[in-house]
């Protein structure tokens, strides 16, 4: 079934596929935003590949990709403190930061496939699917409202899961879990008022990244 | 006289109809929708956000409380998705209790969307019969899980526990005289299963009875008929799953197409519509409820006759029995590693879906190795339904757009999420 997938699709995007991976029996290409609109196209209608769905869209920030808050290599003495600090750790420059995941479902063949694009990290814009797929269009609301990221030609792009007037994209890894507006009532002024988070970040489980815990083989 | 043109209304966010908090703006000729503007994110609690910062179980709780009328069912996406990534697939029994409780989750949240889509378009009756089937249902999350809602039950590798062999009681009580005591108690002698399995002799009866009350009914048939129609390419354009794809006469079950657990073993069929109005929405789902209660039985047949164990037995990712940890150091080590630290999730991501009573769920996960998800994002099927909103109401009349909200099974748990 998904050699059959694999193969129709190094058939027919030679040279538009950056990456093609096989891992637990899912099938992952990777393109880049140039080519969004007529790999999806060739997605849709091809005979071959009718996907005539798009199940899910959402954005990905790999800021903090692989970083771990606790180093595990031998056993300590001292073991981790509760509530550690959070640490800003310099990044790998010009690695890319955000990426769009489409997961594509064909229902007449019952066949999936995922695709990742890059995001320009300059304009942060990628051409949307809306004309393709129309039920593209509240998830791209959903990742440009998240994460930041522009969809270039979607006719309402406005926020959708954060409050009116809301600034800052809330998924971003740098943007801190407890937010950073506090909003009370302010018996005084007898108005709802808006100050800085006046409470603490911090971790209760580090993070800990162990390479020695093995994955399905394929 | 003066002429009205087009004004715009405001509906919800606090409006019964608006099954939660749905604020739509309603653009309106007259009576007529133009245009339907849902704002939705008023229960937004950023649960994928939480999730990144949790360990892998912790967050089981936090799918519960998703789509919190098909609780188990989201928790079941959640820890396929988990599975899939660790590469690990649970016991056969475990696997049929996930079924088994898959489908109760189902029969629950059909039976809130009928009574409540009945409700919406005057059919008051409707609601407190559902209402009184649902009791038992919680009853067996109850008996299973101790929580009556948000059951945390499903976990990567099988269940938490297994079935209990006894039902709780209703207890004495100054309202309660001996013989009424006795009549409550008279189906909860048994164990869990005799308790299900005589439920789902008495609910096919109950779902005779629904039928009997709106399948004919000339106010149910005015209402739904011909309302909300949506066409199989329309409905692939727009993203829609479950029972608003197989109204349209799309014959798409994951259960059948993409069996995960042991749904290829059971045996059931997928009832389909035919003109993909909100009337056949409704005869799909009531056949459902049948179905789900025909894979209710098959599962009870197969568990009481097969033992074994119902999560699998490594202790790096499951904790270890109790007793053992009062024995065991190494025993006590894993149950402290488990329950503090967690496990590591190796490094990859992948997607995990489920026919969710309401549409496709799915959970998309990205792990680079840690002991949290690096990025966990919820393929919520209402949010898609919601989002053909507008054009599935446009040049409808106003108290139609109530008949759509409720076909579309909209919770905004999920929604939101």
């Amino acid at each position: 079934m998904s050699e059959m997938l694999i193969k129709s699709l190094e058939g027919h995007f030679k040279d538009q596929i950056k990456s093609l991976k096989f891992y637990c029996g899912e099938v992952t290409i990777e393109i880049s935003p140039a080519d969004v609109i007529e790999v999806f196209k060739a997605l849709r209608d091809k005979d071959e590949f009718q996907f005539e769905q798009l199940i899910d869209l959402c954005g990905i920030d790999y800021l903090k990709y692989g970083e771990d808050e606790w180093e595990t290599e031998e056993a300590t003495g001292s073991g981790f403190a509760r509530g550690r600090e959070v640490e800003e750790k310099a990044r790998e420059l010009n690695s890319p930061r955000f990426a769009v995941v489409y997961h594509l479902l064909s229902v007449t063949l019952n066949q999936r496939l995922r695709v990742r694009v890059f995001v320009n990290q300059e304009d942060m814009q990628i051409p949307s699917v809306i004309d393709i797929w129309n039920g593209a269009d509240w998830f791209e609301r959903e990742a440009f409202d998240l994460f930041g990221i522009l969809f270039e030609g979607h006719p309402d792009l406005r926020r959708i899961l954060t409050d009116y007037g809301f600034i800052g994209h809330p998924f971003r890894k740098d943007f801190p879990v407890i937010g950073e507006l506090e909003m009370r009532f302010d018996e005084e002024k007898q108005q709802c008022v808006y100050e800085p988070v006046s409470i603490e970040e911090r971790i209760l489980v580090p993070r800990v990244i162990r390479r020695d815990v093995e994955g399905p083989k394929s | 006289m003066a002429e009205i043109e087009h004004y715009t209304l405001n509906f919800g966010p606090q409006h019964p109809a608006a099954h939660g908090v749905l604020r739509m703006i309603l653009e309106m000729d007259g009576e007529t929708i133009e245009r339907a503007d849902p704002h939705i994110g008023l229960l937004h609690r950023a649960t994928e956000k939480l999730a990144e910062i949790k360990p892998y179980n912790q967050s089981i709780g936090y799918m519960d409380r998703l789509d919190y009328v098909s609780m188990m069912c989201n928790e079941h996406a959640y820890v396929l998705a988990i599975e899939k990534l660790l590469g690990i697939k649970p016991p056969k029994r475990a696997q049929y209790i996930r079924v088994m409780f898959a489908e109760v989750t189902r029969i629950l949240n059909h039976l809130m969307w009928l009574g409540a889509h009945g409700l919406d378009v005057g059919a008051m009756t409707m609601f407190l019969y559902c209402f009184r089937d649902r009791e038992p249902l919680m009853d067996a999350y109850e008996a299973v899980s101790g929580a009556r809602m948000h059951a945390t039950y499903f976990r990567p590798g099988g269940v938490y526990r297994d079935l209990p062999d006894t039902m709780p009681q209703y207890e004495k009580s100054p309202w309660r005289n001996e013989k009424k005591l006795k009549e409550l108690n008279a189906n909860r002698q048994g164990s869990l299963l005799d308790f299900l399995e005589d439920y789902c002799e008495q609910f096919e009866s109950s779902i005779d009875e629904y039928e009997a009350l709106l399948t004919e009914n000339r106010i149910w048939k005015q209402r739904l008929v011909g309302i909300g129609v949506v066409s199989p390419e329309r409905a692939f354009q727009l993203g829609l799953t479950g029972p608003m794809l197989r109204g349209s006469g799309v014959a798409w079950d994951l259960r059948k197409m993409q069996p995960y657990d042991i749904y290829a073993e059971v045996d059931f069929d997928v009832p389909v519509g035919r003109n993909g109005d909100c009337y056949d929405r409704y005869l799909v789902r009531v056949e459902e409820l049948r179905q789900s209660t025909k894979i209710i039985r098959q599962c009870i047949h197969w568990l009481r006759k097969n033992e074994g164990p119902v999560i699998i037995d490594d202790h790096k990712i499951t904790p270890p029995k109790r007793a053992d940890v009062k024995n065991d150091m190494e025993s006590l080590i894993h149950h402290f590693k488990h329950f503090t630290e967690g496990y590591c999730v190796p490094e990859g991501e992948a997607y995990a879906s489920v026919e969710h009573p309401k549409g496709e769920f799915g959970i998309y996960l990205v792990s680079d190795g840690a002991n949290k998800p690096y990025r966990l994002k919820i393929r919520a099927p209402g949010f898609a339904h919601l989002s053909a909103m507008d054009e599935m109401s446009k040049g409808h009349m106003l108290a139609d757009v109530v008949a759509i909200i409720g076909t579309m099974d909209i919770v905004f748990g999920e929604i939101d999420r």
